[in-house]
């Protein structure tokens, strides 16, 4: 390995090579691509929670201009896959049976897809939506988390395999938290989010044949779509092509392939043209995902001297009924930190509402809301310093796996983070501080995920005026995947980052698995540096044969490039790439690498680790919350990209304030719908709410979990964000918010 | 969609009499609201009147009150030198409301004209009586965190959404309106009206009126106002509850006062009996105290806005320490 690749002085800030296509609207996102003879589809939801169909009067939809069908499932036509009655066909599984979009006349959620009109133009759909009639045989639906608690159950994956995050889990003792010195106990509710990307969920059906579909989707998997509506439709998987060059913003809610997107491609098969389908903002709410409402109870024991004794953590997470949405909710209790008795019961309850999906930092930011207030609240109750107890609780290794860190750079994190946010102004005695007539506060809160990677495959090429061209079926949700890839080349073989295209999001590229799970970095990453030594190899097998007797023994680490001349051992070889490739009767040399995740896998646990301080103003009398500051200190290995990651952590921070302070989709349940679904109402944080956000980055590689030495920190970005806020809000008023988010009415 | 006649006027006379025979012809201006409506089904007008050619933009001082014209820009209000010098609290009031792209579009006489953000009026699937008289009010006995504690009636509990309306409401501004029968001002504090039994009306304009003008009379506020909103999120968010206080002070001893409330009713809400309790007191705490008290009474809360009741007076306060400089 290069030495020089992990030196961060070669990581220098790059601006996103694919900047100048957005900012100009080049960039093409799927609702712009525009086919000869296309089609426009607007979905019509249903208006009750849960019940069946008695009748669809479409006659005034299809009588009025333009209008092309009027599809429900009356008349649509029966996908091959819905017949079977097994397995969920998308990956990564969810157990159950996915809704099947037009299958028959009952209704699970309310604003269930259950007609889509198309037409001629996206007005007349619209309009002609408008006029569909629909009769119902209502039934009584259960939408309230809270009011059906009892009936939770625990997931089927946690029944199949003890070692599921989801399963049952006791380490030690169940009784220890009974026999602690300090007990304490509380419950915590996470409301129900939703990811509202900036990009509404849109997608562009195309059968360009009878058997061969293209779709322009809004996915997170390119790979994944190919694969889903291949089985969904029974094609071969090369007669289905997914594009997403472009995505607006995810947040996850692109992790699963929807009923919207099988709505368009049934309608684009119907009226035999190209189909468009874009959802509104009201349906983001329902059709696409969302951040399931979760119930939390912690027991945490301690000794008088803060060593933690007990940590129970239950939790319960809402589902479809069609669908055991999961997530690791309370998987960092169980490795976090060092107790010696740890329980945890997972538990997920289906209501009838749309199957939730994992949204940024998934169940671990839900999980570190509780257990990051829970050490918030123990360590003031034994008048500690909250980074100092959980110093005092440091894993030195993981409890949980039994198994030594690859890296943990946490205490490196705290450390920074004190001095950064100005940890000393903190008072232990809460409301002690005071700017003006403010309240002023300061919290931390701790996260983790894990350093997740998986297989991929880069494509690339080298001609002789020195470009190199790669490809790969990832997708960019918005971190900036094409730059960090560029500068990963750039940083292996030498050659400038302006003459280094990485094209993704294409399913017919070379294999990658989802943008999701702060893997990408991880899992891509390492085909590039495959594939730039494997293009070396050839050079150096090359030159070798033509008589370059310096290149007989040169390894792939020794070959760089300065503009196109080759330089080997860092001195020049007197040899551009252009004369080699000349010498050899080709225009350009190629490879594709495919990079796996290794043994190591085995022996380490891997995680990437985040520390994320707030100091917030808390006016006294009309409950407003500002946050003045956060640092966000994050320990996620290599850093590739440090422009592009820290937008990233800056992004985290932003969605962590919404969760504090902002974010609640509001159910109304005597309706089951939501009531706080546009932008006015569901509110997003905007620049107003966003303070300063100061990034650091501990920048040390993690070689044991992948060769890049990336460990991801798209997730970690924002677990722990919240219960900083929550505990610097606590700080600054003596009140504790256990349930989120924290609004002024809460604090007067 | 839903076809619909355009016309464009260019003078007042033309707009007005673009109305005539159509009692489901609507003005539209900026649009920021109207539009949305028409997006979401809640209204559906045959006919639309665009009056922005119509010279209404001005904004002028004469014979002792400053005439702010219907079709002004709220961002143009906001940032005028007329204005800011004698009613920052208007200025104070646009800018807290909305966004400054919307500001840009929206015009004074939308502003007073912008529905409820009520969430069942805009659900089509739920009821509300606003909407649909007779479907019955989805707030009422559902997720009413938003809604009024002050003039509800059986049939409605929404609020009013304008902050610049709260604003006004306290300076004692009149609307010159202009109909087929001529012209008539009607005191700000009678323009918007309290749900009752007919919570589809919002306003007292008769059919075929048209908002000219917003005027207020000259005043000595203009040092001590400040306009003072709560809500849930720092910016682009309707207010939980908003204050417009105006003060007119001797010293430490205030002579006259100006108390307006928003979020908390159908209407911009006027504090009247506290103003009274206000004068000739001392500029303090305890008798910003004492007013907010007086200007609770009466006020009912439902079963997700009880905070209002609390978070009401401490506002009042805060808006009248700012006022009178104390912060």
């Amino acid at each position: 390995m290069n030495e020089a690749f992990f030196d961060k002085k070669d990581y220098k800030p790059l601006d996103r090579v694919d900047g100048r296509l957005k900012v100009t609207g080049a960039a093409k996102y799927s609702a712009e691509y525009v086919l000869p003879n296309m089609s426009y589809a607007v979905l019509v939801g249903s208006t009750i929670a849960k019940g069946t169909i008695e009748s669809i009067d479409s006659k005034a939809a299809e009588r009025a201009p333009g209008v092309l069908a009027v599809i429900s499932h009356l008349n649509a036509i029966k996908l091959p896959s819905y017949q079977s009655k097994g397995e969920h066909p998308s990956e990564p599984s969810t157990k159950g049976q996915p809704l099947r979009v037009f299958f028959d006349n009952k209704i699970y959620s309310n604003d269930q897809p259950i007609v889509a009109v198309v037409a001629t133009s996206f007005e007349k759909a619209r309009h002609a939506a408008t006029l569909v009639k629909v009769q119902y045989n209502k039934e009584q639906h259960q939408t309230d988390l809270e009011a059906n608690a009892e009936k939770a159950v625990l997931p089927a994956s946690g029944k199949k395999n003890p070692k599921s995050p989801t399963a049952d889990y006791d380490r030690g003792q169940i009784d220890a938290f009974a026999n602690a010195p300090v007990k304490f106990e509380a419950e915590y509710v996470l409301p129900t989010e939703v990811h509202n990307p900036m990009e509404l969920q849109s997608i562009t059906a195309h059968w360009e044949a009878d058997d061969k579909l293209t779709v322009y989707d809004k996915v997170q998997g390119t790979k994944m779509t190919q694969k889903n509506f291949a089985k969904e439709w029974n094609l071969p998987e090369e007669n289905v092509k997914c594009i997403a060059t472009f995505v607006g913003g995810a947040f996850g809610n692109g992790l699963h392939n929807w009923p919207h997107e099988t709505a368009a491609i049934i309608a684009a098969k119907q009226v035999k043209r190209p189909v468009k389908l874009v959802l509104t903002r009201e349906q983001m709410f329902t059709m696409v995902g969302y951040r399931p409402r979760t119930w939390q109870k912690i027991q945490m024991g301690a000794t008088k001297d803060g060593k933690l004794v007990a940590i129970n953590h239950q939790s319960i997470g809402q589902t479809s009924t069609y669908e055991e949405f999961t997530e690791s909710t309370l998987q960092q209790t169980r490795m976090m930190y060092a107790s010696p008795n740890v329980s945890t019961r997972y538990r997920i309850l289906p209501l009838n509402l749309a199957t939730p999906i994992w949204m940024r930092g998934p169940g671990e930011a839900t999980g570190a809301f509780g257990l990051e207030s829970a050490m918030d609240e123990v360590a003031h109750s034994i008048d500690m310093d909250p980074v100092d107890f959980r110093l005092l609780n440091y894993t030195e290794s993981d409890p949980d796996k039994n198994m030594p860190w690859s890296t943990k750079y946490l205490r490196e994190c705290y450390d920074e983070g004190k001095k950064r946010i100005g940890w000393e102004n903190r008072k232990m005695q809460p409301g002690s501080v005071r700017d003006g007539e403010w309240l002023v506060g300061y919290g931390m809160g701790t996260g983790t995920f894990g350093a997740n990677r998986n297989s991929a495959t880069v494509h690339a090429e080298l001609d002789k005026e020195g470009n190199l061209v790669m490809h790969c079926a990832i997708t960019d949700i918005g971190p900036g995947t094409g730059t960090a890839m560029v500068q990963i080349a750039s940083n292996t073989t030498g050659i400038p980052t302006e003459k280094i295209a990485f094209h993704l999001g294409n399913s017919e590229f070379p294999n990658a698995g989802l943008q999701g799970g702060s893997s990408t970095v991880n899992s891509v990453g390492p085909a590039v540096l495959a594939a730039c030594n494997a293009l070396k190899e050839q050079l150096i097998t090359m030159a070798a044969a033509k008589g370059n007797a310096a290149f007989a023994s040169a390894k792939p680490d020794d070959v760089m490039f300065d503009k196109a001349e080759i330089q080997l051992g860092g001195k020049s070889a007197k040899l551009t790439l252009g004369d080699l490739l000349k010498q050899n009767n080709i225009e350009k040399i190629e490879t594709t690498n495919e990079s796996k995740p290794d043994e190591n896998r085995n022996k380490y646990s891997m995680n990437a680790f985040s520390m994320h301080f707030a100091k917030v103003h808390v006016h006294p009398f009309t409950g407003q919350v500002r946050v003045k500051k956060i640092v966000c200190c994050a320990d996620a290995g290599t850093i590739v990209s440090p422009k592009t990651a820290a937008s990233q952590m800056i992004g985290g921070a932003t969605g962590g304030i919404g969760m504090a302070l902002t974010e609640d989709a509001v159910m109304d349940h005597r309706f089951g719908r939501y009531v706080t679904k546009d932008l006015a109402d569901y509110h997003v944080p905007v620049h107003a709410d966003v303070p300063e956000i100061d990034v650091y980055f501990v920048n040390k590689p993690d070689l044991l979990a992948d060769p890049v030495g990336s460990k991801g920190l798209g997730e970690i970005a924002i677990i722990g964000v919240a219960p900083a806020i929550a505990n610097a809000v606590f700080n600054a008023t003596g009140k504790r918010i256990r349930e989120l988010p924290i609004t002024p009415d809460k604090l007067i | 969609m839903i076809q619909f006649q355009y016309e464009r006027a260019t003078t007042t006379k033309a707009a007005i009499n673009g109305l005539a025979n159509n009692s489901n012809a609507r003005f539209i201006a900026g649009g920021t609201n109207l539009v949305d409506l028409m997006k979401r089904n809640i209204t559906a007008p045959t006919k639309l009147v665009d009056i922005n050619m119509v010279p209404l933009k001005d904004i002028q001082q004469q014979n002792g009150k400053t005439s702010i014209g219907a079709l002004a820009l709220n961002s143009a209000v906001a940032d005028n030198k007329l204005i800011i010098e004698k009613h920052p609290l208007l200025s104070q009031a646009l800018n807290a409301g909305a966004s400054a792209q919307i500001r840009n579009m929206a015009t004074v006489g939308g502003n007073m004209m912008q529905r409820t953000r009520c969430p069942y009026f805009y659900d089509t699937a739920l009821p509300c009586n606003k909407r649909e008289p007779g479907s019955g009010c989805g707030a009422l006995e559902g997720l009413n965190r938003m809604h009024a504690i002050f003039g509800t009636s059986e049939q409605c509990i929404a609020v009013h959404p304008s902050d610049m309306c709260i604003a006004l409401v306290a300076l004692d501004a009149s609307v010159l309106v202009a109909g087929p029968k001529g012209e008539r001002r009607i005191p700000f504090e009678e323009f918007h009206r309290l749900p009752g039994n007919q919570p589809e009306k919002d306003n007292t304009l008769q059919n075929n009126e048209m908002i000219i003008s917003v005027e207020i009379p000259d005043n000595a506020f203009a040092k001590n106002a400040h306009y003072f909103k709560v809500r849930d999120r720092a910016s682009y968010a309707f207010a939980l509850v908003s204050v417009a206080a105006a003060l007119n002070m001797d010293g430490k001893v205030i002579k006259e006062a100006r108390l307006a409330m928003g979020g908390v009713a159908h209407k911009p809400w006027r504090l009247k009996e506290a103003e009274k309790a206000l004068a000739g007191k001392p500029a303090t705490e305890e008798t910003f105290r004492q007013a907010a008290e007086i200007a609770m009474q009466g006020a009912k809360a439902f079963k997700y806005n009880a905070f209002k009741l609390k978070l009401g007076p401490n506002v009042i306060v805060e808006a009248l320490k700012n006022a009178a400089g104390l912060v």
